[in-house]
């Protein structure tokens, strides 16, 4: 069976959680929460993942109190988030675009972000459209911002981004994203042209590496079925795998 | 043991509730949907809700019906089906204010509202537009650092907290197993109005293992049944989500007109019951 695009990306941002003893997951993230178990499925008991939403004993927090305490403390070493708009500073829009009260558009909202985002040291920003609608110059509503003033407490912020075309890390000092990787069948070229904001890119760009057949497996067994409690359209859409009681 | 006070029923419930209240309900496992429809069978206006700290169905359901003129929340959302159709309506329209703000900071306004204090510090927010746009919170500078600027967030006093649980017994003890942000919720507001599946015939207090699941009824208001409650959200332990019933709501609410009908069916107290 090939290599779905969703597989891919789940490989992908697990290959950006190494080393990572918890990794917490919200709402809204079927991707970003297959990824944290497929972490856990190679790790084992080193790597805990905490599920926002999932009834399942392994993955279930002791409530929403809980998972913001736990980070507040830096018990919490991975998180990620989203946003209808990501600028070249990091900064994410989950709220909306156009000024207050007539919006233009209007989106969820902010949930744990702007805590988060502070609070959690490996932020990995995650939206699979990668156009310059998404990636913009700057944010219309600074949701969660990506940096901050040097008196501002913040031991937590964004670590990488991914897309459907390149993965960016961020490179706190110089406050810019630097490109990393670029998926197989897109250019560097395209990813400038998608691009809404400026960002440092090396000499030498590689392709991002595909998963191997044993992470495929992973995937499409312990994965899919962990997702299915908390995700269940996704694992059935992707996978034909039901939630189990 | 004797009946009290505490024991009421639905209708009654919602009568309580007054045209401007501030209301607050909680995201999930224990969603008052039951009694949310009863709101609306009321007609109530004006009300300041709290969603704690997120929402879905019901508050799109209490904003679609035109219950609500401010919606304090960190987000609302249909989860996998999508964007909450009269959320997003009605604030693009601007017929509801709302006042964003994020998941911790809700339930650490709970908390100070808990404690009787009247603000609670918390990390983050500083430099985001959520607070820019908050005329309501402040930085202020840690009392015991140096230079170490920090959120105060003002305490949040919900008149009402309204929530469904598994059961009560009869002196209004009520059950809310893990659920401890019910607790904070009940504590935070100045009276809470509970829906359950059902009456026990002890005292939860009795009971060493159900105990630290329930919420002493010195915080509660008043209990009703509600049989499935929640429904079509879930209740851990009683029922799962009604993932059709769902998916019905979003798709049936992307319009007015379609929210409207859905609307209509759903008021009928009978097909709250068995829905």
């Amino acid at each position: 069976m090939a290599v779905r695009s969703e597989e891919f990306l789940i490989a992908t941002i697990a290959d950006l959680l190494t080393g990572c003893g918890h990794i917490a997951v919200g709402v809204l993230s079927p991707i970003p929460g297959s990824a944290a178990l497929l972490t856990r499925a190679r790790n084992g008991a080193d790597t805990r993942v905490s599920i926002i939403g999932s009834f399942k004993a392994p993955y279930r927090t002791d409530g929403g109190v809980d998972i913001f305490d736990c980070a507040g403390q830096g018990r919490v070493d991975a998180f990620f988030l989203s946003g209808g708009q990501i600028d070249g500073q990091a900064n994410i829009n989950l709220t909306r675009v156009g000024a207050y009260p007539q919006q233009e558009v209007r989106w969820s909202g902010a949930f744990g972000s702007a805590y988060l985002y502070f609070m959690v040291p490996r932020v990995i920003l995650f939206r699979e459209e990668h156009t310059r609608r998404v990636l913009v110059p700057k944010v219309d509503f600074i949701s969660a911002p990506g940096v901050s003033a040097p008196n501002v407490y913040r031991p937590g912020g964004p670590y990488a981004l991914v897309t459907n075309r390149c993965v960016f890390m961020f490179d706190k000092p110089t406050q810019r994203f630097r490109l990393a990787s670029v998926h197989a069948g897109h250019t560097v070229e395209e990813v400038r042209d998608e691009t809404g904001f400026d960002f440092d890119c090396p000499a030498l760009i590689p392709i991002t590496a595909a998963p191997d057949a044993a992470t495929l497996a992973l995937i499409r067994g312990d994965v899919a079925r962990a997702i299915a409690d908390p995700y269940p359209a996704f694992a059935q859409r992707l996978w034909k795998v039901a939630a189990t009681a | 043991m004797p009946a009290t006070s505490h024991l009421s029923d639905l209708e009654q419930l919602a009568a309580r509730v007054c045209d401007g209240a501030k209301i607050a309900v909680f995201k999930d496992c224990g969603v008052p949907m039951a009694l949310g429809c009863a709101l609306i069978r009321r007609g109530l206006r004006q009300l300041h809700l709290v969603t704690v700290p997120t929402g879905g169905m019901l508050p799109d359901i209490l904003i679609g019906a035109g219950c609500v003129a401010t919606v304090e929340t960190s987000g609302v959302s249909l989860g996998e089906y999508g964007l909450a159709p009269r959320f997003v309506d009605a604030v693009k329209r601007g017929t509801v204010q709302i006042l964003d703000s994020t998941c911790p900071a809700i339930y650490a306004g709970l908390q100070a509202a808990q404690k009787g204090i009247p603000f609670m510090p918390l990390r983050g927010l500083i430099g985001s537009d959520i607070l820019a746009e908050r005329s309501d919170l402040r930085v202020i500078d840690n009392p015991f650092g140096d230079n170490d600027p920090i959120v105060a967030l003002p305490a949040i006093t919900p008149d009402f907290a309204l929530f469904h649980a598994p059961f009560a017994d009869r002196s209004g003890n009520v059950y809310v197993g893990r659920q401890h942000e019910l607790k904070l919720l009940a504590h935070a507001a100045r009276a809470s109005l509970v829906t359950v599946e059902r009456y026990v015939d002890f005292n939860l207090m009795d009971n060493e293992q159900l105990a630290v699941g329930t919420l002493s009824s010195l915080y509660v208001t008043a209990v009703a049944l509600a049989p499935r409650g929640a429904a079509p959200s879930n209740l851990p332990g009683e029922y799962d989500f009604d993932r059709d019933a769902l998916q019905a709501y979003a798709r049936a609410a992307a319009t007015r007109e379609g929210f409207e009908r859905w609307l209509a069916v759903a008021l009928e107290p009978a097909q709250i019951v068995a829905a």
